[in-house]
């Protein structure tokens, strides 16, 4: 994004991957793929995350060849798995599907929070580093967790702000510091965010990006809330570097006295 | 002889090959990813790599998702 205000070239580094844009697109949730692929372009994302399934025979659902024309890395993920083992063979099938070491690796704990399951994400990620991958991993915004997981050799942290598909926003956001501040690879806040304002905080809160699909495929205009998002993330991250003001109890003139 | 494909038992040909029970399928195209009882199988050891009987074949492809 050009905006003379510095972002120009404020690229985020995961790995050996370079982005320009500071927002991760989820494809689940569209309608269709005409809808998918305007969301897409407005959001100026650069990286989307596909999901692996059994294949049928009569093809793909050519979300594919959409990100290929669209020149969108692929990220894979392991949604669906309850397990380590399970999530370890997604993840090494979707390198041999899609031709990429990157993964989002998320082993949901089950049905009803989708809750990642914190003792099998971190036996996935020790396993999925150790066999090449480069592992997004999906978490909750556990600080201790997070370290751990950045520990046993992740390149980008994901902690949630809000159960998937919530739209609930942050609910922790102190928990969201505390995890940006100790943390020494790129955290990528992920799921929960409904609007604009929670992509925002996620920023202004230190985050290094922003991963959502949800709040765009399902919004009711989904193009308008995908340049919403892409608006609101870089607002954040200008803020962030800008410094915010400290709050304070009482009122503070910013006329001079007479 | 059977093999269990995505969890359905379908029959193919004694001494089927991964490609065959793929080209069989219909599923022999790009982004298409095979998981032999549990192990994946290279695409270019497709051809070469032999479907036992009673197998678990995983046939895996990227969808909208996440």
């Amino acid at each position: 994004m050009t905006d003379g205000l510095g972002t120009d070239g404020d690229q985020l580094v995961i790995g050996e991957h370079k982005l320009g844009s500071r927002l991760i697109i989820g494809t689940g949730g569209a309608g269709n793929l005409s809808v998918l692929e305007r969301a897409l372009v407005a959001s100026g994302t650069e990286l989307t995350t596909v999901a692996m399934r059994r294949a049928d025979a009569e093809g793909g659902s050519g979300v594919l060849e959409l990100l290929r024309r669209l020149d969108i890395t692929l990220l894979p993920n392991t949604a669906g798995c309850r397990s380590a083992a399970e999530a370890v063979l997604t993840a090494q099938l979707a390198r041999e599907a899609l031709e990429t070491d990157l993964v989002k690796l998320e082993v949901h704990a089950d049905d009803r929070t989708l809750l990642p399951d914190p003792v099998e994400t971190l036996d996935a990620a020790e396993r999925l580093v150790a066999d090449g991958f480069t592992v997004f991993v999906y978490t909750n915004d556990d600080p201790v967790l997070a370290l751990r997981l950045e520990e046993a050799g992740c390149a980008a942290v994901m902690p949630l702000g809000a159960p998937i598909g919530t739209g609930l926003g942050i609910r922790n956001p102190h928990n969201i510091e505390l995890i940006v501040s100790r943390a020494g690879v790129p955290i990528i806040l992920d799921a929960g965010i409904g609007t604009a304002s929670d992509a925002a905080l996620a920023m202004e809160l230190g985050c290094d990006a922003v991963l959502l699909s949800t709040a765009v495929t399902r919004a009711q205009d989904p193009e308008r809330m995908a340049y919403a998002m892409r608006s609101a993330v870089t607002a954040g991250r200008l803020a962030r570097a800008a410094g915010r003001i400290p709050q304070r109890f009482w009122a503070q003139a910013s006329s001079p006295p007479r | 002889m059977n093999v269990h494909v995505n969890d359905e038992t379908r029959e193919f040909p004694d001494g089927s090959s991964v490609a065959d029970v793929l080209a069989e399928l219909g599923a022999a195209r790009r982004g298409v990813a095979v998981a032999l009882d549990g192990e994946v199988v290279r695409r270019g050891d497709w051809t070469a790599t032999a479907v036992p009987d009673g197998a678990r074949l995983e046939i895996l492809t990227a969808v909208q998702g996440g």
